[in-house]
């Protein structure tokens, strides 16, 4: 009898530790401490432009059914196997946008996926990849989005059947598969190469779509940038590595060609979501574009997973 | 018995021929793979990698418009899925809208029906050319 009470409380005790230390490790300031900003100059709104086409932040933020890309009221739906998210609203409002924010919100939302009042963000919102933007370059587009027209109204909340509805759970996600730290140059390569790397894995965020996931909802390494089934629902996103399958035989010329008018080496031109990707990396300058193309060209050749036949 | 080979084989053309034609989703993957190497041409001209000819250029924006006349009636209900098509559900959701974008391309293709200089062109070209993504964006899964 003794035995069993002990062998009870000695669970008890187990379990309050257990949960003890979810609580603390899934805590966001723990699990994805914000960046240091330090002094940072001015900032400089055309870098800001720039960054926020090439992050392609209209396309999920822009408000639905207008054709104002700039009108960043939220609201489009994103299906997701976990459930549908609904782009918050990002215009300077103060009310309903983020108007009231300052640097440090914004750079804590980008880079470690942390709201103000310090919940954990969806990693639908890709933070995974954004966080390789340095402090400067988050000031940079944060100083752009303020100067855009402040929208009326929020979007709808997030459809998340439990437990998906639990933000704390997110911190676990985060334990498991975030990493923070902002783009290092590799110094054995070109400049150019480099500012494709940062381009297509940080602001860009190419991988977030053209990679396979795990049943968490993670990227799988492995299979980083080697396309997979479209997480949205029906069709089947590209492998871009240096694959057969993938853009082995495209030229830098032809995959800058394709971010800037959609149009592939036999001139298809490419459609979904892609025609939108399109539309802000043609705002790119020409040496960002053949940037990325030399950087996705480096890539070694990876085989996603394999592509059903037509039926 | 040459001439009942010649029959049989003529007639196995024929059903090839009309199998090709009654499956929608073969043709429409035609007409544009027809669009695709039209505008392979007019872009190698517009880049002035190949010289400007007016009759070439026409004839792209006459491939356009047919296309664009023909590929509304090549999207029955029974051809929703199959055949490695790309065309999304909204297809069939939005039929009125879909109907607008050709209607809408089969407009800007007529612009350059008539097209007679290499500025012309580049601006007809430019603007037909706009459609490919714009429909493809709302009407078409990535692939």
């Amino acid at each position: 009898m003794l035995l069993l009470r002990r062998l009870f409380v000695t669970l008890v005790v187990l379990a309050a530790l257990a949960f003890a230390g979810f609580y603390v490790l899934t805590d966001p300031r723990v699990v994805s401490p914000s960046p240091e900003i330090g002094a940072l100059p001015a900032a400089d709104i055309e870098n800001g432009k720039l960054l926020f086409a090439a992050g392609g932040c209209a396309s999920c933020h822009a408000t639905p059914g207008q054709d104002d890309k700039l009108k960043l009221g939220g609201g489009l739906a994103l299906a997701s196997p976990f459930g549908t998210f609904h782009a918050p609203n990002i215009s300077p409002h103060t009310r309903d946008g983020i108007g009231n924010w300052g640097v440090q919100d914004f750079v804590d939302a980008m880079a470690a996926g942390v709201s103000p009042n310090g919940q954990h963000l969806y990693p639908a919102f890709p933070y995974t990849s954004y966080r390789l933007m340095p402090p400067k370059a988050l000031a940079d587009l944060f100083a752009y989005i303020r100067t855009l027209a402040p929208v009326e109204g929020r979007a709808p909340p997030h459809e998340l059947p439990f437990p998906f509805n639990i933000r704390r759970m997110v911190g676990g996600w985060k334990l498991l598969f975030f990493e923070g730290a902002a783009f290092r140059p590799d110094p054995t390569k070109s400049e150019s190469w480099n500012r494709g790397a940062y381009l297509v894995n940080g602001p860009g965020h190419c991988a977030e779509c053209h990679s396979a996931r795990n049943g968490l909802g993670a990227i799988i390494p492995a299979t980083r940038l080697a396309g997979g089934p479209d997480p949205e629902g029906k069709g089947w996103v590209p492998n871009i590595t240096q694959s057969e399958n993938g853009l082995a035989k495209w030229s830098k010329e032809e995959i800058a060609e394709l971010l800037k008018t959609g149009f592939t080496p036999d001139f298809d031109n490419v459609g979904g979501t892609m025609a939108a990707v399109v539309r802000n990396m043609a705002q790119l300058p020409d040496t960002d574009r053949m940037a990325m193309a030399e950087y996705l060209k480096s890539l070694p050749a990876v085989e996603g997973p394999p592509r059903p036949q037509a039926k | 018995m040459i001439r009942t080979a010649l029959v049989l084989a003529g007639l196995g053309l024929g059903l090839t021929a009309v199998m090709a034609q009654s499956n929608p989703i073969t043709e429409r993957q035609q007409a544009m793979k027809a669009v695709g190497a039209a505008t392979r041409e007019g872009a190698a001209m517009a880049k002035g990698e190949a010289a400007f000819d007016s009759a070439k250029a026409q004839a792209i924006f006459k491939t356009y418009a047919d296309a664009a006349k023909k590929m509304p009636a090549l999207f029955p209900d029974s051809s929703k899925t199959g055949g490695e098509t790309t065309a999304a559900p909204k297809v069939w959701d939005d039929q009125a809208g879909f109907k607008a974008a050709f209607a809408k391309f089969e407009t800007d293709a007529a612009a350059g029906a008539t097209v007679a200089s290499l500025d012309g062109f580049r601006t007809a070209f430019g603007a037909a050319t706009k459609n490919c993504g714009a429909c493809h964006e709302v009407y078409r899964v990535k692939k």
